[in-house]
């Protein structure tokens, strides 16, 4: 036989002679083992779908994964509106049209640490061993696996928006508006997603993972302009908000809400995920490649 | 280029350390291939470590490695197309079911939708796994874990399949399931590589054998080669009556051209053979003068005593942590009884 690795149709047509070995299973085997079939390489893109194809199994095999990220988004929104928004606003209902894109981008950018919790496991497990092994597009198993967690993503933010239309969340800027925002922050959190990627390569526990995951994102989220005004703020935290991407993140995905978004305000998050990107894919694909 | 006039995998010198583990240090290995080779060693002698550099999953620090005619570091990707990884353990999505899994490799190796179906589905049949196919993988048991594991290795199948420890576990049935997989395996012309700690399995599976232990080949050749290299077996014969001994002695020594050991027991006597040929005949030799053997046994050196002969002590016994136990001796041990019992009888 020869070996080299040409895809070709007459491959399927070209049965290995091979003895059977004399029970019925190594019959049956034998006929898997004739097929030498070697299909060409699947394009990244192909790959990339395989394993978002994958998340979304998990998501129906392991439908509880679902209840932390909808419980949690549910629990937040109703807590502020009604503990803290009459002191934080004049009524529960002025401050849902302000509190709502935040705990929208503070849930999400939670349900983005999962992503490093899973990428751990697939370690732990060895899965990440066997695909390794195989000659596809190197990312293609990180970018699918991310791009199968924003459908996670949008589930939740759904909810959420759902949730606080229910409340009576009335945003300006209309149904575009909430669509476009919902977009800007997808492509945030799919960038967000890197860092947390690294996380779950270096660190041993899915433990670990999760409690730097944790220590990193609560104060930028709670450093941030999601739940009050910062200009109530002392100066230093002020400009520690001032430069934090949640804060931008929150900025934006509000402005498109209430439709008073400006270009400014969307460059920044941009900016934020083009500096995520550029940065945090490079290393995590160099830590997936290191052996 | 054809497999039969190359290396499966041709290694010089390879070095792989973990901070001051010197995990594989200076192996050198000469797959041929077509058949099996099996890489033997107690806990921790480092073939696992040996198996993912050639599989091309860790770096080496070290030396050489050649698969299938590529270079496994500069060429990664040429070997990763061509071989296939059974690791040591479950490496499949547990929370997929067995189908789920394999049509998820089939698709990745540029199976069609369709395509991907029909083999994922052939190869649970082939295994014996139709019944579990839906099922998720972690309720699955010992043996069917280790038997989807390999399928998923042979989605495509590989020119050169590498097995780690694929028996570690199982019961004597899902054990020979495992056997005849790899002896399909083979006649249908792929190369396996399988390491194992059971000597019996190399023994019985392999074509060639290394012998490794803290990281360095000690020993490699066939089976029976590495039998000679610690000399040969040794023919037990007993008697039924003590009187005919000379005579049984002066008819051995003839028949098989070597001097006859009479040993203390009065019936016993024992000679050293390197070769179990004219065994037969020197056994029919005794028959036909109207000795009466009671009981006879031929010593094949055990793996086991290869082991030891080589090293100074019995495989895996400086490992500490060595909580799987060696049961090729004693399942050796167990077979030669068995026929002794037998031969007693007839
Ligand atoms: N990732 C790692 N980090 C540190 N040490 C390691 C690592 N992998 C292996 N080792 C060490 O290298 C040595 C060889 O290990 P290896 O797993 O190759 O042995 P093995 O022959 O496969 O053993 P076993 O029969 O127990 O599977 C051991 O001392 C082990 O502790
Ligand atoms: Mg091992």
């Amino acid at each position: 036989m020869t070996t080299t690795t040409t895809p070709a149709a007459s491959d399927l047509l070209k049965p290995e002679p091979a003895p059977v070995p004399a029970d019925l299973v190594g019959e049956r085997l034998s006929a898997v083992l004739a097929s030498r079939t070697r299909p060409p390489k699947p394009s990244a893109l192909s790959a990339c779908g395989t394993f978002g194809w994958r998340a979304l199994l998990k998501i129906k095999h392991v439908p509880e994964q679902l209840f932390d990220v909808t419980a949690f988004p549910v629990m937040m929104t109703l807590m502020f509106t009604y503990l803290f928004g009459g002191a934080l606003a004049d009524s529960p209902k002025d401050y849902l049209q302000f509190f709502l894109p935040g705990t929208l981008v503070s849930t999400i950018a939670m349900i983005t640490m999962y992503t490093g919790l899973g990428l751990n496991n697939d370690i732990k497990k060895g899965v990440f061993d066997r695909i390794k092994a195989l000659p596809v597009w190197r990312p293609a198993a990180l970018v699918g696996m991310m791009l199968g967690d924003v459908v996670r993503y949008s589930g939740a933010g759904l909810l959420v928006i759902a949730l606080g239309l229910a409340l009576g969340f009335r945003p300006d800027g209309g149904a575009i508006g909430v669509v476009l925002a919902m977009l800007v922050l997808l492509l945030f959190s799919f960038s967000l997603a890197w860092v947390w990627n690294i996380f779950g390569m270096v660190l041993r526990t899915p433990e670990s993972v999760l409690g730097v995951s944790m220590m990193v994102l609560f104060p930028l989220t709670f450093g941030s302009n999601i739940y009050v005004d910062p200009s109530t703020m002392p100066g230093w935290l002020q400009a520690f908000v001032d430069v934090n991407p949640i804060s931008h993140v929150v900025t934006a995905v509000r402005g498109l809400m209430h439709d008073t978004v400006t270009a400014g305000q969307l460059g920044w998050v941009f900016l934020w995920c083009a500096i995520l990107n550029v940065i945090f894919a490079p290393i995590t694909m160099r830590l997936y490649n290191r052996r | 280029m054809t497999l039969g006039d190359q290396l499966a995998v041709e290694v010089s010198g390879l070095v792989k350390t973990f901070g001051k583990t010197r995990a594989v240090d200076g192996v050198d290995l000469m797959v041929p291939a077509g058949g099996v080779y099996g890489v033997l060693g107690p806990n921790g002698a480092g073939k696992t470590t040996t198996i993912r550099v050639l599989a091309t999953l860790l770096a080496p620090d070290g030396g050489t490695a050649r698969v299938l005619g590529h270079d496994v570091v500069r060429e990664a990707d040429a070997v990763r197309s061509r071989v296939s990884l059974t690791g040591q353990f479950a490496s499949l999505d547990e929370d997929l079911s067995g189908t789920e899994n394999l049509i998820l490799l089939a698709r990745l190796q540029g199976y069609g939708r369709s395509d991907a179906k029909k083999r994922a589905a052939d190869l649970l049949g082939a295994f014996d796994l139709t019944e579990a196919a839906g099922r998720q993988v972690k309720t699955y048991s010992g043996g069917m874990r280790r038997r989807i594991d390999i399928a998923a290795s042979i989605v495509v199948t590989p020119d050169l399949l590498f097995l780690d420890e694929p028996t570690t576990g199982l019961d004597p049935r899902s054990r020979s399931q495992v056997w005849d997989i790899v002896r399909a395996l083979v006649a249908g012309g792929t190369t396996v590589l399988l390491t194992t700690q059971y000597l019996d399995e190399a023994d019985q599976l392999a074509d060639r054998i290394a012998v490794i232990e803290h990281g360095k080949v000690i020993a490699e050749g066939t089976s029976g080669e590495l039998k000679a290299k610690v000399g040969g077996g040794a023919l037990h014969v007993r008697l039924r009556d003590a009187a005919q001994r000379p005579e049984a002695a002066r008819l051995l020594t003839a028949a098989l051209g070597v001097p006859v050991t009479l040993e203390s027991d009065p019936v016993a006597l024992s000679v050293a053979v390197s070769d179990a040929e004219p065994v037969p005949a020197g056994l029919a030799e005794l028959t036909r003068a109207g000795v009466r053997v009671s009981e006879f046994a031929l010593g094949q050196p055990s793996l086991d005593e290869v082991f030891f002969a080589l090293t100074g002590h019995p495989a895996g016994d400086d490992d500490a942590a060595d909580d799987q136990p060696l049961t090729g001796k004693s399942k050796r041990e167990a077979k030669k009884a068995a026929k002794k019992a037998k031969e007693h009888a007839a």
